[in-house]
């Protein structure tokens, strides 16, 4: 039977899941709740401002350099600023904040992991990316390979960890509206497949830079604004506050202590490397490090953006126990039938929804709801922008033009596939409301993890890595990573209706598995491969190590 | 590339050169490293010992040990980051700007 819970919850219980028993945060097929017209209208303000940058930003695009990476005029500070909006998703807010909500520590724990991969980004990523390519990763990836097999497969890994995420993220969208605004599951997905297409259309990355610099500034504004009240109301004492949350709490001091989410550490390693290393093969934040002028800004971006996630896992954390001491004041309001025990109006995502009501009335709660569903939109107009430039940059211009299509077809080309991924988005979102789509941020991680980040490290960093070894390898850690989730319990038994126990491959991420095996084929292919072709590539390799580490060559910011 | 063969010729055999990148590899793999010590560090304490981080930070205290250490993860994630950006965007961007100057020579 398909199970029909776990959306948003779902969200986060599927990294969670295996690691996680029950994440708690479990927004499941969502009730439709009042119409809540204040957040409708400030939503309403939201749009009305973005499209009108957007109609700003459309000015200035004319070329595909400003489509896909806003001309490279962004600042380090503003990048910085987007990649934080663009990873800061609504699972993440409404997610962690319910799970800390419900279990305490364990959202602490939670949250981490969403945080470790940008170290590893800066460090062994950011200029390299930004000193070797132009619009996407697999000009990275390809820089001294042959360009058709290598963009294939870069194209391939892109679209598929695009695919994943978009699902989860329109269904994300569809259970979001039901709850925050009190609209129906079909009008979510429509506006937002049409608004995001409109930013991406119009705009390109100029528009979808500015939507997220703005949903940035206004989800880190709301957040801490919150996470102030609830310290002031405890003379900023957080022993004072743990000591009233243990107080009030159903599970007492349990919410002190690591409950149920790390369960067997070969599946706590594999998910934490899902995550630390995912993060650095996802195409919609690799694509940002273009977007800026030089690697010192590229550098910058990572910095500010790793301070800001940071930031808001702490204030995610603080929301998450001002929920549990505000809330129970007040039953009435956000319990179900005034009762602690039936869980939150909205179910246990919606915590620090009603925390903002709690410390700030109705607008307050008006403007938090709209930032929560405004979150969406800038994620999925990133994911499509990256999707339509691997479409359009890696397979049309370079596989199948090899490299001959002029600046205008390009754009062109990137334009008719906004569109059409924009409709896919809409369709899909549609066909997937009633499934469980709990494991497919997950598996979109591990697919980043296991394909894209051991072609980029291995192109970029080892010498003797040849076109047949990466190709074979990236090819390899894909169908390793889906496989190993299709035959995972969140999938073969939550998704596919195994009975429960049956799952063949008994952990929660294939990362520790898919990832090995593909940085092994990608050595073992290269090493073996004594073609003159390889030969080439490695003579090539000096260069190549020459311009990333110097920038010498790199493609510069094209001004207008 | 090709107005910079020239250069991409000497560069190569520039040790400036060579010893920038030694170095920075050598200062990315150790960040790496570190990072990863920490996090998995931490994760495994959780997985094997979830006693110990309960612990009260003292005694008669509501928070546990692993709460201030969680945070210190985070903190530790962003300043490891910054303290890398700095010295990239400082040193090692002036010794590069430097085996670029020489190489126009």
């Amino acid at each position: 039977m398909v199970n029909r819970k776990h959306i948003l919850g779902g969200l986060l219980a599927l990294l969670a899941a295996g690691v996680a028993v029950a994440a708690g945060a479990d927004l499941g097929n969502t009730q439709k709740q009042a119409t809540n017209w204040t957040a409708i209208a400030m939503f309403g303000i939201f749009v009305g401002v973005t499209l009108f940058i957007t109609k700003w930003a459309a000015g200035k695009t004319k070329t595909a350099a400003d489509f896909y990476t806003a001309g490279g005029g962004i600042t380090g500070f503003q990048n910085g600023l987007a990649i934080a909006g663009d990873y800061m998703s609504a699972a993440s807010f409404l997610g962690i904040s319910g799970l800390v909500f419900a279990n305490g520590f364990d959202g602490l724990i939670f949250s981490i992991g969403w945080l470790v991969g940008w170290p590893v980004i800066t460090f062994l990523m950011a200029e390299r990316l930004r000193n070797l390519g132009k619009f996407t990763f697999a000009d990275v990836a390809a820089y001294r390979f042959a360009q058709t097999p290598v963009r294939s497969f870069a194209a391939t890994g892109s679209l598929v960890v695009v695919a994943f995420y978009m699902i989860a993220q329109m269904v994300g969208a569809g259970q979001l509206i039901k709850v925050l605004f009190g609209l129906e599951y079909t009008y979510a997905v429509v506006m937002v497949g049409i608004i995001m297409m409109m930013y991406v259309l119009f705009g390109g990355m100029t528009a979808t830079t500015w939507v997220q610099i703005i949903k940035a500034i206004m989800l880190l504004t709301g957040a801490t604004f919150m996470a102030v009240t609830v310290l002031f109301q405890f003379g900023f004492s957080p022993e004072a506050l743990f000591a009233k949350a243990v107080q009030v709490h159903s599970k007492g001091d349990a919410i002190m202590s690591p409950g149920a989410l790390i369960k067997d550490p070969i599946s706590a390693i594999s998910v934490g490397m899902a995550l630390m290393f995912g993060t650095a093969g996802l195409p919609h934040i690799l694509m940002r490090f273009f977007t800026v002028p030089s690697a010192k800004e590229a550098r910058k971006s990572v910095g500010w953006a790793t301070t800001w996630i940071g930031y808001f896992y702490i204030l995610t954390f603080i929301i998450g126990f001002g929920a549990i001491v505000n809330l129970v004041q007040n039953p009435g309001e956000f319990y179900v039938g005034g009762e602690i025990a039936k869980g939150l109006k909205g179910g246990g995502n919606m915590a620090a929804v009603h925390l903002a009501k709690a410390v700030g009335g109705d607008l307050f709660l008006g403007f938090i709801s709209a930032v929560a569903f405004a979150t969406i939109l800038a994620v999925v107009a990133g994911l499509t922008l990256s999707g339509a430039s691997a479409v359009s940059h890696d397979l049309y211009a370079t596989v199948f033009k090899k490299g001959q299509a002029s600046s205008e077809d390009e754009l062109r080309v990137s334009k008719i596939t906004t569109i059409c991924l924009g409709a896919l988005a809409v369709v899909l979102g549609i066909l997937f409301e009633k499934e469980n789509v709990a494991y497919m941020v997950m598996l979109a991680f591990a697919i980043a993890c296991s394909a894209n980040f051991p072609v980029l490290f291995m192109s970029v960093l080892w010498k003797d890595c040849t076109t047949k070894g990466a190709t074979i390898g990236g090819f390899v850690g894909l169908f390793a990573a889906v496989a190993l989730t299709v035959m995972s319990a969140n999938v073969w038994e939550a998704v596919l209706g195994n009975p429960k126990g049956s799952a063949p491959f008994p952990y929660s991420s294939p990362a520790i598995f898919s990832m090995t095996l593909a940085f092994f084929t990608i050595w073992l292919v290269s090493i073996l491969d004594n073609s003159e072709q390889a030969k080439k590539e490695r003579a090539l390799f000096p260069d190549q190590l020459i311009r990333s580490e110097t920038g010498l060559g790199a493609s510069t910011a094209s001004s207008h | 590339m090709s107005q910079h063969t020239d250069s991409y010729l000497q560069i190569r055999n520039n040790p400036k050169f060579i010893s920038l990148v030694a170095k920075r590899n050598r200062y990315s793999f150790i960040m790496t490293g570190l990072m990863m010590f920490v996090y998995y560090g931490y994760i495994l304490l959780i997985a094997f010992d979830k006693e110990w981080l309960a612990t009260k930070v003292s005694p008669g205290a509501t928070m546990s040990i692993g709460i201030p250490m969680g945070l210190g993860v985070i903190l530790f994630t962003i300043i490891i980051t910054v303290v890398y950006v700095r010295r990239a965007n400082t040193e090692f961007d002036t010794e590069a700007a430097q085996v670029l100057k020489e190489a126009q020579k």
